[in-house]
Order: structure tokens, then C-alpha cells, then sequence
């Protein structure tokens, strides 16, 4: 096995390459270009066999990318943020056309205002769509994420797209050593797409994605597609298996780390969860008990990985780097779902929402979660929600707005010279 | 080119290979169109559908297609057909599929799609030369919805969105023109009631490659307000009065295939239609009535030279 330094979307770029897939709609939206620049000059290069074609919007590259998966071939594409949102109505429609194919959404802050740096609510505004979803941490994390996305989505009794998220430029533009699989061993963990009945052809006519009358059958397709994604958790686990067997190392649905004793555990998702990570040494060193959990699966939800990790824990502290207007974080509320009345005597839970739009977080603020953590388990009773937020930088925010108002103040003086 | 094959009335399949029994309006003057192109089409082809009454063909789990359909939405069926299109030829060329099971892929949209939200994603599959026929059925509205106005709907028609008494102030969207700009290899315009005229376009345009375009003008009893029993009446007027010239665009030429020497006043176009109605009662208006007959004069004028 090869170890390369490849960034997150190099990473993303050879995993396509190493599912041999045919065919590469594409889009350009950064942080994720470098994706479809790779995969598409390995194409010219003849480096790589398969076809990329560019759309003319991620709507289009989506309508596509289902398209040609429902006439049976193995299909690749990526986008990031506003791509993923321009989509969006097609991620439903080709979700329930059941059409397998693997896309790698590299996170991005949400306009407005518009960022360039990541968080998690594009990829959340998905999470009903019928795509499954797996977050990646690390590089290795990515190239390995979408070689098992292929086997989950073309499992017979799953069916379904899969999206693979990295975050933006933490992940994206990132260099990491990343051990890249041979190919014959590879093509023996992934064999190519048999589409046995999803096809077009002249001798076999077929119409997908037809229209239904009244609620009885749209009730019966719909449910049968929550199925099949709840099929794909032990689905997950059985590949998850293999997946060691071939390449020596384990993908789990969830990472736990230092959970078993731990009393007080922190609850994450993708690349930041590596701060918490560093953080829970750096805790550990100083005589907390606290460990760390994070979904690498997060559709289906793996609630019984979660319930098994969780139970006995004293508090649980939920870094959400997303946010649900008028809700708050939302895998804090998808996992106090999961909790609510299924664990006795659980676990208090605590939701702090950061990292928005890529800011940072420090060490010192992962010892206040754990302070907070520890107090409310002592109370009985769960805190507030958070808002990691320092202030210095409240400060700084003052000083823009300050400027802000300054300037917006001499325009009006210009215009009202004009005028008179 | 085989232009022989259709040469008069007498040589036109009467296979009637679309079934019966769709949900269409009766009178439908889309799916009238569309039995004429399926019967020349046949069932070696894909259907690739935007929103709109047709999209009600396929209702699970019935479809009057002998052949393949796939519903998209209502902008993106053109991306579709190159999802499609693509994925057909990779698996002949990998040899996972014998050529002898390739499909004709058709997109089939309504005006709504094809000449406003569709439209982005139509000129992109011509940018890519992608080899597919596109049919648009076009009843002058978003039917479907209740046959609010679109780019597709004349001057002065009454729409659920246009009720004044001027009715839709814009004016019809030059579509056939706007595909030719971009110098595919063929653009035509039919209508059900021609199905000579339209035989012949339909078999030249899937005798090329490249994209295509057949714009089927499409009368609509219920969006347009007329008795179903007038439909191929109404588009027989159309053709005589000049207000849809039946025409082609092909090797950079366009070229008119039917000229009516002597066309009827536009007003006996209108006037059968409950759409324009308001232009004859409760007071005639000659003003209205007057600019539409001199921009269809314009127009002829401008083709006779
Ligand atoms: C994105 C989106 N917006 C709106 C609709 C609602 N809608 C369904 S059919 C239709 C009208 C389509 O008009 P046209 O293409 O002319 O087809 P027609 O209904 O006339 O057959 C509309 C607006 C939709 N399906 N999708
Ligand atoms: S509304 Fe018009 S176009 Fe739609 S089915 Fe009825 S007649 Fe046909
Ligand atoms: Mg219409």
C-alpha cells in the first residue's frame, strides 16, 4: 500500500478514480473544484478511464448524475454549499428514483452572508433528502469514506445515493499522508456496478420515476425508502467488516475514543471533531474523565451505536457546527431523540453550537464544556444552549459595526449633498 | 434522406402506438401531436419528462409508452436525457450492452419548461452537442397549473394570471428562433391538425444526431376555452390565418414549408377561442384585434420578401 500526501479532495479525487467509475457530471464551486480538476485531467490523461461532462448548474449536474445511475453505470460527482442547496431538489427526486451513486460534498457556510469557510448546514439541509450520508475527519478518512459510499449505495437492499462530506480548507486543502489502497485489492472490495434491473434498454422497456394518485402509494414508496436507509446500518456494519479484512484498517458508523470509563463525553461531527479529540488528551492529563463520539454514519442514524457508547455516562455535551433557526443544534436534537426514554437513569445533555462559517475552536474552550458538562450533571439539570463565542471577538464584531455605521453615515451626508 | 416515405396523407402509420385511456383532456391537442410522433418514433426510445399535463401520461402503474420514460422535473429534463444519453453510450462502448438495445432519447416538456425554466438547461445540452430530439407541446401556458401565462402565451390572451381586459400584455417568446441562434442541425414547428407536414419533420429529425428541437403547437381546449370537438379546427386556423407559420431551420437555413398564399383574417383565429374572447364582447376591440393582424402581416411580409 502507497502513502501519498494528498489533500482532502485529492483524497475524495482518488477514491472516485479507484471505484473506476464511468461517468463524472460536474460543477465548479470552491472549495471543492479541485475534486473535478483532478478527476477530470486524469481523464485526459488517459491516468484514469471514464467520462466527465461540466453542467451548467449543480441542478443539472444532479439530474444527470441520477440519470445515468437509472441506466446502470457507475457514477461520480462532487459539489459544496450553494451547489448542494441549487440541487436540492433534485437530491429528493433521484433519492427516490433509488438511483446508487456516490457525491462528495465538501461543507461550506450557507449565504447569507456569504463565506467561503465550512460548517455544517448545507449538508444538514440534506438530511431528509433519502441520501445516506458519511463524515469524514481525516483525509484517509475521505479516499476510504468513498469506496465504502459505493458498496452501501449499490447494495441491493439499499439502493440509495450516499454523500460523502469533508469540511471546507480544514479537510479540502489539508495535506495528510493517506495510504492509497492497490487497485486489484480495491477492485476486489468493490467489484463493478451490477445494476442487474435499473437500466434503459430497447428490449427491456421500463418507466422510472412515474407519477402516483392519492397518498396510499406515495405513503408506500416513501416508507419503503426510509426502509432501505435503515437497511444500510447493518448493511454499514457488514461492509464496515470487510472493509477491515481487505485494507487493515476499521470504519466504523461511530468513532468512540477514550468512552469506556469516561464519565463525561463530547459529541461531534467531521474534521473539528479532531480538536475535541486533542482536547480530551489534553482533559484526560488533567484528571477528567471524558472521552469523545462521533458519527462517521449520520443517515440512517446509528442509534444503537450511540445508546451502547452512551449509557452510564454522566453528561453529554453536544458541539453542533451547524445551526436550525429558531431550533438550535441539530444533532443535539437528533440525538436527544435517540436518548429521550430509551436509556434509564441517562445522561444530562448540554448543546453548544461553534465553528460556524469555519471559527476556530480553542482547547480552553472544550475545559468551559466540560465545567458546564460536569456542573449540570451535579444539578440533575441540562444548561442552557451555547453559543461558543469569546469577548475578544465580541469585540472585535463591535469594531466592524462601529465602521459599519460610520461609513453608512457618510453616504447618507454624500446623497444629501447631492440633493440639495 | 428519405423524404419519400411520407408522401401524402394515404402513407402515414396507422399504428397508434401510443395507447388510449391517459388522463389528457379530451381534445387534447398535445396528445394528438404526440400519437402522430410516437407512431413515427416507435418504442425504441426514452421519454425523458419536465412537470407538466403530460407528465400525468405514466401514473403508476400504467404508461401509454410501449418504450422507456423517466420523470425529472420541471427545469432539468435535458440534463436527464444526458444522464441518459451518456450512460447508453458508455455501456455500448464497454460492450455491456449490445447496440441493437440503444434508445432515442426525447426530451418532452411543455412551453413553460422549454421556453422559461427549462430553458438554461436546454441551451447547455445544445452547447454540448448532445444528441437528443427535444418535443415541446406548447398550449401558450402553464396549463398543468391552471394555464397561468407563460413566455409562450400571446399577446392580448386571457390566463388565469392575465384576466384584464387587455389580457397578457407581454408578447410570445421567439423560441424556434433562440435554438437556431445556437446552429443545432434541426428546429421545426408542427401541429397535430398537419400530420403530413409533421411526419416529414419528425422522420428528417430522427434520421440527424446532434439536438433537435419540434415545437408542437398545441391546441388546448381546456386552458384555452373552446370545445374540445374544434381542437384540429382551431389548429387548422392557426396554420391558414399565419399566426403559427409551419417552418423548419436546417443547414443554417430556415425554411417555411407551408405558406398560406392567402390567409384568413387572424380574427377568425380569435374569435372561436374563449381566451379572446374579451377582444369581441362586451365591445369589439379593433385597436387589439388590428395589432395582432398587422404583426402576423409583418411577419409573412418579412417571409414573401
Ligand atoms: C420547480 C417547480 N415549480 C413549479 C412546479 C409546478 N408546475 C407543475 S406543471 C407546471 C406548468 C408547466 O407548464 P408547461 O411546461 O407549459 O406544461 P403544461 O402544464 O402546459 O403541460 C408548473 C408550474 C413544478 N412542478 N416544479
Ligand atoms: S390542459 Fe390542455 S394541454 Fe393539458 S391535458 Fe388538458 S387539453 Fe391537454
Ligand atoms: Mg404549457
Amino acid at each position: 500500500m502507497k502513502r501519498r500526501l494528498l489533500t482532502g479532495n485529492g483524497a475524495a479525487a482518488w477514491g472516485a478514480r479507484l471505484a473506476n467509475v464511468d461517468y463524472v457530471p460536474a460543477f465548479p464551486i470552491t472549495p471543492q473544484t479541485e475534486i473535478i480538476e483532478t478527476l477530470g485531467s486524469w481523464i485526459d490523461s488517459k491516468e484514469m478511464a471514464g467520462r466527465m461532462v461540466t453542467l451548467e448548474s449543480e441542478h443539472s449536474m444532479v439530474t444527470a448524475a441520477g440519470a445515468a445511475a437509472a441506466t446502470g453505470v457507475r457514477v461520480f460527482t462532487a459539489t459544496s454549499s450553494q451547489g448542494l442547496l441549487y440541487a436540492m431538489e433534485m437530491l429528493y427526486t433521484v433519492a427516490g428514483w433509488r438511483a446508487p451513486f456516490v457525491m462528495v460534498n465538501v461543507s461550506r457556510g450557507l449565504s447569507a452572508p456569504i463565506t467561503l469557510e465550512p460548517d455544517h448546514n448545507d449538508i444538514l439541509a440534506a438530511r431528509d433528502s433519502g441520501f445516506l450520508q458519511i463524515h469524514a475527519a481525516t483525509c484517509q478518512e475521505v479516499l476510504d469514506s468513498v469506496l465504502m459510499a459505493y458498496r452501501l449505495s449499490e447494495d441491493a437492499r439499499v439502493r440509495l445515493p450516499v454523500i460523502v462530506n469533508l469540511d471546507g480548507f480544514y479537510l479540502s486543502f489539508t495535506r495528510e499522508p493517506v495510504e492509497v489502497p492497490k487497485e486489484d485489492k480495491v477492485l476486489s472490495f468493490l467489484p463493478p456496478f451490477d445494476p442487474e434491473n435499473i437500466r434503459f434498454r430497447a428490449s427491456t422497456p421500463i418507466s422510472q420515476a412515474v407519477a402516483v394518485l392519492g397518498g396510499g402509494p406515495y405513503s408506500y414508496f416513501r416508507y419503503e425508502t426510509h426502509l432501505a436507509a435503515l437497511n444500510a446500518l447493518s448493511v454499514f456494519d457488514e461492509i464496515s467488516v470487510e472493509f477491515g479484512r481487505f485494507f487493515g484498517r476499521s470504519f466504523d458508523a461511530v468513532e468512540a475514543y477514550r468512552t469506556e470509563d469516561a464519565e463525561f463525553v463530547f459529541v461531534m461531527m467531521g474534521s473539528f471533531a479532531t480538536k475535541a479529540k486533542e482536547a480530551t488528551d489534553r482533559l484526560r492529563e488533567a484528571g477528567w474523565l471524558v472521552g469523545l463520539v462521533r458519527p462517521k454514519l449520520f443517515r440512517p442514524f446509528p442509534k444503537e451505536h450511540f445508546l451502547k457508547l452512551l449509557k452510564g455516562k454522566k453528561g453529554i455535551a453536544v458541539i453542533d457546527q451547524n445551526i436550525s433557526m429558531g431550533k438550535g443544534g441539530v444533532l443535539y436534537t437528533e440525538l436527544a431523540s435517540v436518548l429521550y426514554g430509551s436509556l434509564d437513569d441517562g445522561p444530562v445533555m448540554a448543546s453548544f453550537i461553534g465553528g460556524l462559517g469555519g471559527r476556530d475552536i480553542s482547547s480552553e474552550e472544550f475545559f468551559e464544556i466540560a465545567k458546564v458538562i460536569r456542573r449540570a450533571a451535579e444539578e440533575g439539570k441540562a444548561p442552557p444552549p451555547r453559543l461558543l463565542y469569546t469577548e475578544e471577538e465580541l469585540r472585535e464584531m463591535r469594531k466592524l459595526q462601529v465602521i459599519a455605521n460610520a461609513e453608512r453615515n457618510q453616504a447618507g451626508k454624500r446623497v444629501g449633498k447631492k440633493d440639495e | 434522406m428519405s423524404e419519400e416515405t411520407f408522401k401524402s396523407v394515404k402513407d402515414l402509420p396507422s399504428t397508434r402506438l401510443l395507447c388510449g385511456g391517459t388522463p389528457m383532456c379530451s381534445g387534447c391537442g398535445a396528445l394528438e401531436a404526440l400519437h402522430e410522433i410516437y407512431d413515427i418514433l416507435g418504442k425504441k426510445t426514452v421519454f425523458v419528462n419536465a412537470a407538466g399535463c403530460m407528465t400525468l401520461l405514466s401514473i403508476y402503474p400504467f404508461t401509454p409508452f410501449r418504450g422507456s420514460w423517466l420523470y425529472t422535473a420541471m427545469a432539468s429534463a435535458p440534463a436527464g436525457a444526458q444522464g441518459v444519453r451518456d450512460a447508453l453510450d458508455i455501456l455500448i462502448e464497454k460492450k455491456q450492452m449490445p447496440p441493437e438495445d440503444d434508445l432515442q432519447v426525447v426530451v418532452l416538456t411543455g412551453d413553460g419548461a422549454a421556453y422559461g425554466m427549462g430553458l438554461s438547461s436546454t441551451s447547455a445540452a445544445i452547447d454540448r452537442e448532445l444528441d437528443f430530439l427535444y418535443i415541446c407541446y406548447d398550449n401558450e401556458g402553464y396549463g398543468n397549473t391552471g394555464q397561468q401565462f407563460s413566455a409562450a402565451t400571446p399577446h392580448a390572451a386571457k390566463t388565469a394570471t392575465s384576466k384584464g381586459p387587455r389580457g397578457y400584455p407581454g408578447y410570445k417568446k421567439d423560441l424556434f428562433s433562440i435554438w437556431a441562434a445556437h446552429k443545432p442541425p434541426y428546429v421545426a414547428t408542427v401541429v397535430g391538425s398537419e400530420p403530413l407536414d409533421l411526419a416529414k419533420k419528425i422522420e428528417k429529425a430522427s434520421e440527424l444526431k446532434g439536438p433537435r428541437l419540434i415545437i408542437a403547437f398545441s391546441p388546448c381546449p381546456t386552458g384555452w376555452g373552446f370545445d374540445p370537438k374544434l381542437s384540429v379546427e382551431i389548429g387548422k386556423l392557426a396554420v391558414k390565418s399565419g399566426v403559427w407559420p409551419l417552418k423548419e431551420y436546417i443547414d443554417g437555413k430556415v425554411i417555411h414549408t407551408k405558406i398560406p398564399r392567402k390567409r384568413v383574417p387572424v380574427e377568425e383565429y380569435l374569435k372561436v377561442q374563449g381566451r379572446f374572447s374579451h377582444l369581441f364582447s362586451p365591445k369589439r376591440n379593433e385597436e387589439l384585434i388590428s395589432e395582432i393582424q398587422a404583426r402576423v402581416d409583418a411577419y409573412w411580409k418579412e417571409v414573401e420578401g
